[in-house]
């Protein structure tokens, strides 16, 4: 049977397991947005700016495993779509965007929001499409969902013109794709899996350092089979956190620049990383030359350019992490490290890191324990960039895979509402709350709107302090107090949620916090908290920019000069 | 040819902006790329690069992985350590009188280089060797007075038995990468 191009593109996504599109329409998409009538199994949420359609793409994406996609038009909806598609660049996330063009006798003569959009996003993108004609499509789009969701995910664009929607021909979906150039190693290689359990067997003061690879592949089983067996501790990234129940004897939090100050130390004491599903951030390692010096490296990844690009590596093994764990796990022997586990909790209670000193003013940490206390650990939380983000990594604690939705690699603010969008949608039954600095909250703020047309019952907590806070502490620390750019006058948040008709609380003191969050979740759907916390509290642990991962800034007396404490064993 | 220069032998599939998506990554990860040589290969559809990175300047390794990442590039290999065959094809167009002509022409054919055009000031010379070849006749070329020069850059293969990149351009890529 002929079809159009926009209804073979709808049929091509019902194919791909395609329940929702985040999209915003346009010109050159009327024949899309005009066939969208005929297939009510694709929902399609408008968002209020593409930036939105793009991280609520990806927030979806990382809260389901599934591909996000989102849709924009040519031109300006195209580029608004680019800091939302290096966000999943960067972080591994998988994503189809689909961008209108202009016709195609129009193309290359500066048409009417006309913009080469696959030139824009070559370099964040893990490939892209200009689709030349309607004959092309299917395949294309079957590529584009394989692309994306396979091997190490990541980002794929499709651009199609309007006339591409609109001519028609026969519709066959593709059965498989055939990319020669695309063979992602998925099995480890035997002899790079036994030395690695040769070192592992061997190690007496091991650690597992365990990423975003880990929640992607769903190896959450077979890391903890490996790290029960060899008895060694998990530490993880930012974007590792749910990987590994943090409640487990063996977790020691979170690495890097505000990661658990015992962690960093582990990482430094230790005589062998194993590196799962991670890619060695300076955000995780601080100064490589002084990262892990007594270590030998086991590096897992799927990403054969990641091993050996920011460290040094002893064994890489490439491979899904999942099957490689398997294939460790088979000849992994049961082993004891009593005393280095023994070294680590002596450590977790010498620096313990994540201690909440008392205070009269509201701390944030505070917040996000007490959100951490009434949710029982079991939201979705999703966060913005900075202190907030730091906070909530910190202070709540995560046993489930993919609860920490959070912008690692790319720093997004303004990530934070419409990936919690993206999540809620994707994760209806699961509680999702929003931690925003009243910052970024501000970057992406319109899709307040979106979230009350298409009832998607977000929980938002404002951490507002009056300041773009992490840059505040960087000029605290180390621009003596300039704050330059960074105090923020702020609209009253309580007004504008009025404004959308969402119910809102501001919150000042700490006997609040509690029936606050309380009310949020008795509310069936969105709701918002504005917590007017400390403004100049500053987040600790802090390994300085520069510094290696011993050289850690641990909580001083507030009005107390800061000063770098060596706590190296 | 100095130690550090790697010589990588890509497969690419020939499809539109593949050029631009290999030079977009040079230029992102900041590799310094010496030369890059295009055309068909001996399969349908797929086109082979040789691209020279200066090892001095760039991790060979990280661009050899990064290229084998964009999907149109079917296969690389770093070919530096194989018995290889390199070879550069340069015009250089050189002014000459009557005076120098045959002085000239004597050079060309101890080069065993080509003479490829005459005008009444110049001549233009066809030469094909390796990078240290062509470089020797540059030199000799020099005190003429050098016009115009044009090169290709490096084209490379293994020597022999069909290199690794031979047999239908569908190896899987997965052996090299095991050992990585």
């Amino acid at each position: 049977m002929k079809m159009s191009g926009a209804q073979i593109l709808c049929e091509s996504m019902v194919k791909e397991g395609v329940e929702v599109i985040f999209g915003f329409t346009g010109g050159v998409l009327l024949p899309l947005y005009d066939t969208f009538p005929q297939y009510p199994q694709l929902r399609h949420i408008l968002v209020r700016h593409e930036q939105g359609a793009a991280h609520a793409a990806d927030g979806y994406a990382r809260a389901t495993g599934k591909v996000g996609v989102c849709l924009a038009t040519s031109g300006p909806g195209a580029t608004n779509l680019v800091t939302g598609i290096a966000n999943a660049y960067l972080d591994s996330s998988p994503m189809v965007a689909i961008t209108g063009q202009v016709a195609r006798p129009f193309i290359g003569r500066d048409a009417f929001q006309e913009i080469d959009i696959t030139g824009i996003t070559l370099p964040i993108t893990k490939h892209n499409y200009l689709v030349p004609d309607t004959g092309s499509l299917a395949r294309i789009v079957k590529e584009a969902f394989h692309l994306a969701r396979s091997g190490r995910p990541g980002p794929v664009l499709i651009d199609i013109p309007r006339d591409v929607f609109v001519d028609e021909v026969e519709f066959h979906y593709p059965a498989r794709v055939n990319l020669p150039g695309y063979k992602p190693t998925l099995e480890g290689h035997p002899a790079q899996v036994r030395k690695a359990v040769k070192l592992i067997n061997e190690a007496h003061q091991p650690v597992i350092i365990a990423g975003r690879g880990v929640i992607i592949s769903g190896a959450y089983d077979e890391l903890k089979y490996l790290a029960e067996t060899a008895q060694v501790p998990v530490i993880t990234t930012l974007l590792g956190i749910g990987c590994f129940p943090e409640s487990h004897v063996l977790s020691f939090g979170m690495l890097g620049m505000h990661g658990m100050a015992y962690a960093n130390m582990a990482v430094s004491a230790a005589d062998l990383i194993v590196a799962i599903g991670m890619r060695f951030d300076d955000r995780a390692t601080a100064r490589t030359s002084a990262f892990a010096p007594h270590a030998r490296i086991i590096h897992i990844d799927i990403d054969p350019a990641e091993i050996g690009k920011n460290v040094r590596v002893d064994v890489p093994i490439v491979g899904d992490v999942k099957l490689v764990l398997k294939a460790l796990n088979e000849l992994v022997i049961s082993s004891e490290h009593v005393a280095w586990v023994r070294q680590l909790d002596d450590w977790r209670q010498e620096h313990p890191s994540v201690e909440i000193r008392d205070s009269e003013g509201l701390l944030p940490q505070f917040v996000i324990r007490k959100i951490y206390e009434v949710t029982g650990g079991e939201a979705i939380v999703v966060t913005g960039v900075g202190q907030n983000q730091m906070w909530a990594a910190q202070h709540y604690w995560y046993n489930r895979p993919a609860s920490l939705i959070s912008s690692g690699g790319l720093g997004t603010m303004g990530f934070e509402l419409p990936a919690a969008m993206g999540a809620k949608v994707g994760r209806p039954e699961d509680t999702v709350w929003c931690i925003a600095g009243d910052g970024g909250f501000q970057m992406t703020i319109q899709e307040l709107a979106t979230i009350v047309q298409e009832k998607i019952a977000v929980k938002v907590a404002i951490l507002n302090n009056g300041y773009l806070g992490m840059v505040r502490q960087w000029q605290e620390m180390f621009y003596q107090r300039r704050y330059v750019a960074t105090p923020l006058s702020g609209p009253d948040f309580i007004k504008i949620a009025d404004a959308y008709g969402i119910p809102a609380l501001r919150v000042t003191r700490r006997e609040e916090v509690v029936p606050a969050v309380e009310q949020a979740m008795a509310e069936a759907g969105p709701f918002i908290i504005d917590f007017k916390i400390e403004p100049e509290e500053n987040v600790y642990p802090m390994v300085p920019p520069g510094a290696a991962v011993a050289e850690v800034l641990e909580e001083p007396e507030k009005g107390v000069a800061v000063w770098p404490r060596r706590s190296t064993p | 040819m100095a130690a550090t220069k790697h010589t990588l032998v890509a497969l690419v599939e020939d499809k539109p902006g593949v050029l631009n998506r290999m030079a977009s990554l040079f230029r992102r990860r900041g590799f310094n790329i010496e030369s890059i040589a295009v055309g068909h290969s001996e399969l349908p559809h797929l086109s082979r690069m040789t691209i020279v990175v200066d090892g001095a300047t760039t991790m060979v390794e990280q661009v050899r992985k990064q290229l084998d990442k964009v999907v149109d590039v079917v296969k690389v290999s770093d070919i530096s350590g194989d018995d290889m065959i390199a070879r550069e094809l340069a015009l250089i167009k050189v002014y000459a009188t009557s005076a120098t002509r045959s002085e000239i022409i004597e050079i060309v054919d101890i080069f065993r280089a080509n003479i490829v055009d005459v005008s009444p000031d110049s001549l233009t010379i066809e030469v094909t060797g390796d990078e240290d070849k062509v470089n020797s006749l540059l030199n000799l070329l020099r005190g003429f007075g050098i016009k115009e020069i044009t090169r290709t850059g490096r084209v490379a293969m293994s020597r022999g038995t069909p290199g690794p990149l031979a047999g239908g351009g569908r190896t899987s890529r997965a052996k090299e990468r095991k050992s990585s």
